[in-house]
């Protein structure tokens, strides 16, 4: 009979439309700003910057290498050096960024500038009502705008934060075994040199042997 | 004469004369686009009417250029990943593996296996959504406004959201890397997959019952934008449009990229390469696309998701030119790169399957009425992100 299949695909709009007050399934709808869906584990939309303890200036983890300015794709990415040093969370003095802007307008959300980061220090926020009614101003985000504490890294992306604070703690811990051991080779040197002191004045007229022998390799 | 400015004019256009030679009436010439509704984009058709028939066809394309394959040649390897996601928007995913499949034999670098497996899944979850999209948007092109698509979109949801728990974003993906992908998956998520593919024979069942055997359906697809075999293999046409044109080729079966040729699938092919037969292919094409799903996801070994070898800062693949292809939704979609061993390539081209498919626009269009060339320019399958680039 002609027309038969249209009836039945009337039938399938049917079963979905009265479906829809009964069945989840069949109504996926959310009325956006009253209801929220729970936000998915690696949801990625802008890039911050990871500082650990309290303080923003002191805390901050980046050491202005500006590998991600030069990878960044859309180059949103504006640092500028520091010409001082500071200490960084392994205490060696680094040096820190004076200006780190990044335009959202320009960024694509990528996650490269996160991946190439050797330090950890820049990673993906998950805020995305971000809005404004200035197109300029309040979409290029400062240094000061985007430092947000490891506490907040560890809330949005727990198992991501995990990983990097184990990172950094291996780091940390290597560190703090090789100024340990700095330290050790420093004493002993130190305890060398002043017994070979002490037997150079005593034997005066024999020249010393060479304090550093060519190695071979 | 001083003319200052002439009006560009694309056709010679005559109306046609009765058998004295007289004049039957005026031809119409209409520029369909660059902003139409049809047109899934920003795509121009000229279209010379004699009537409501076409009886010559301009595909002008360009209105979204945005540089793609210079700022390739400009950037390092690893930069150009988040730019080739928006060349077939729809399809980020098979975008990704096409590219990082060429980087890879480029540099020599081994994927494991569970990348391997991850990757099929991701391809086989686009190739449904692209195709379940694809058949919303041109139903819509029919005239079924709404209803149609939005059960498509309803689908298509499910499986964006797993890619946005997976990648982090629900279209720009940015997923595959050389020598495998980003993040791992984890069993919650497979299991969350494996219940979205069972789910998914369900609602193709449903898609089925509402549109294959409908009458209008078949009296706007059949016999209509009928594409010839030899045209289609000379216009190097591929994907479903050659498919349904009769010709068995299929990039899976044939390259065996990847880890395809371990999987049970059919290729399925047309017989009379008309509309009708492009939607059928694509309806067949996703009931093989969940039969791989469900072995890959049923196989997928445990392990890492990257090769050791591989390296994400100061990539330099040695000098070197290579091709590389995956089947995508849409047809064979290449990446062409010459390495000097430089950080970026020297050159950058990419082979898109959209483009290629639009050539024949006109030699499929040609006779018909205005109202079939939009339901055929729907069955090609377009993305204007990867038209133009």
């Amino acid at each position: 009979m002609l027309g038969e299949q249209i009836i039945k695909g009337m039938a399938v709009t049917a079963r979905n439309f009265f479906g829809s007050y009964a069945s989840k399934e069949r109504l996926t709808t959310v009325q956006y700003p009253e209801e929220r869906l729970p936000q998915k584990g690696n949801t990625r939309q802008f890039p911050f910057l990871v500082f650990d303890g309290d303080d923003a200036e002191k805390g901050l983890r980046c050491v202005a290498c500006q590998i991600c300015e030069k990878e960044c794709p859309p180059k949103c990415i504006y640092i500028v050096k520091s010409k001082d040093k500071k200490p960084d969370y392994k205490g060696q003095p680094q040096i820190y960024p004076l200006t780190f802007d990044i335009d959202i307008s320009v960024c694509m959300s990528c996650q490269i500038c996160v991946e190439v980061c050797p330090f950890e220090s820049i990673k993906m926020n998950t805020e995305f009502e971000l809005s404004t009614a200035d197109r300029f101003g309040d979409l290029l985000l400062t240094k000061e705008q985007l430092a947000k504490p490891n506490s907040y890294y560890q809330k949005i992306h727990p198992v991501d934060a995990a990983e990097s604070d184990a990172v950094i703690a291996v780091e940390k811990a290597k560190a703090e075994a090789k100024a340990k051991a700095a330290a050790e080779a420093k004493a002993k040197a130190d305890a060398e040199a002043k017994a070979k002191a002490a037997a150079a004045t005593a034997a005066a007229p024999i020249a010393p042997p060479p304090a550093n022998p060519p190695t071979t390799t | 004469m001083n003319v200052l400015a002439t009006p560009p004019k694309n056709f010679e256009v005559k109306p046609k004369l009765d058998a004295k030679g007289e004049e039957l009436g005026e031809l119409l010439e209409v520029s369909m686009g660059p902003h139409h509704p049809s047109t899934h984009g920003v795509f121009r058709m000229d279209v010379v009417l004699d009537g409501e028939k076409v009886v010559k066809l301009k595909p002008v394309f360009g209105y979204l250029h945005r540089n793609h394959e210079k700022i390739g040649e400009n950037i390092s390897y690893l930069a150009n990943m988040p730019y080739t996601d928006r060349l077939d928007y729809f399809c980020s995913m098979t975008n990704n593996w096409a590219y990082a499949l060429t980087i890879e034999k480029l540099a020599g670098l081994a994927v494991p296996e569970r990348a391997e497996h991850i990757r099929v899944i991701m391809a086989e979850l686009t190739r449904l959504q692209n195709h379940t999209c694809l058949i919303g948007f041109f139903v819509q092109d029919m005239g079924a406004l709404g209803t149609p698509m939005m059960y498509a979109f309803r689908e298509r949801e499910k499986i964006l959201d797993l890619f946005e728990e997976v990648s982090g974003a629900r279209m720009m993906c940015n997923y595959m890397r050389f020598g495998g992908v980003r993040v791992d998956v984890n069993d919650e998520w497979i299991a969350r997959t494996k219940k979205v593919v069972a789910d998914y024979s369900k609602f193709l069942d449903e898609f089925g019952t509402f549109l294959t055997e409908n009458e209008i359906v078949l009296a706007r697809t059949q016999f209509v934008g009928v594409l010839p075999k030899d045209l289609a293999v000379s216009a190097s046409i591929t994907g479903p449009m050659l498919r349904a044109a009769g010709v068995n080729y299929d990039l899976r079966k044939v390259d065996k990229y990847g880890i395809y040729s371990r999987f049970n699938f059919q290729v399925p092919v047309g017989e009379h390469g008309d509309i009708y037969d492009r939607y059928m292919i694509r309806v067949l094409e996703m009931r093989e696309s969940i039969k791989i799903l469900e072995q890959a996801l049923r196989d997928i070994p445990a392990g890492s998701v990257m090769d050791p070898k591989a390296k994400l800062r100061g990539f330099r693949p040695k000098a070197g030119e290579v091709y590389g292809r995956v089947e995508g939704p849409k047809g064979e979609l290449g990446f062409y790169v010459i390495s000097d061993g430089s950080p970026n390539p020297y050159r950058y081209r990419v082979r898109p399957p959209s483009f290629i498919n639009l050539t024949i626009l006109e030699d499929i269009c040609l006779g018909h009425n205005i109202s079939d060339a939009v339901v055929i320019l729907g069955s090609v399958d377009i993305v204007l992100g990867e038209v133009d680039r």
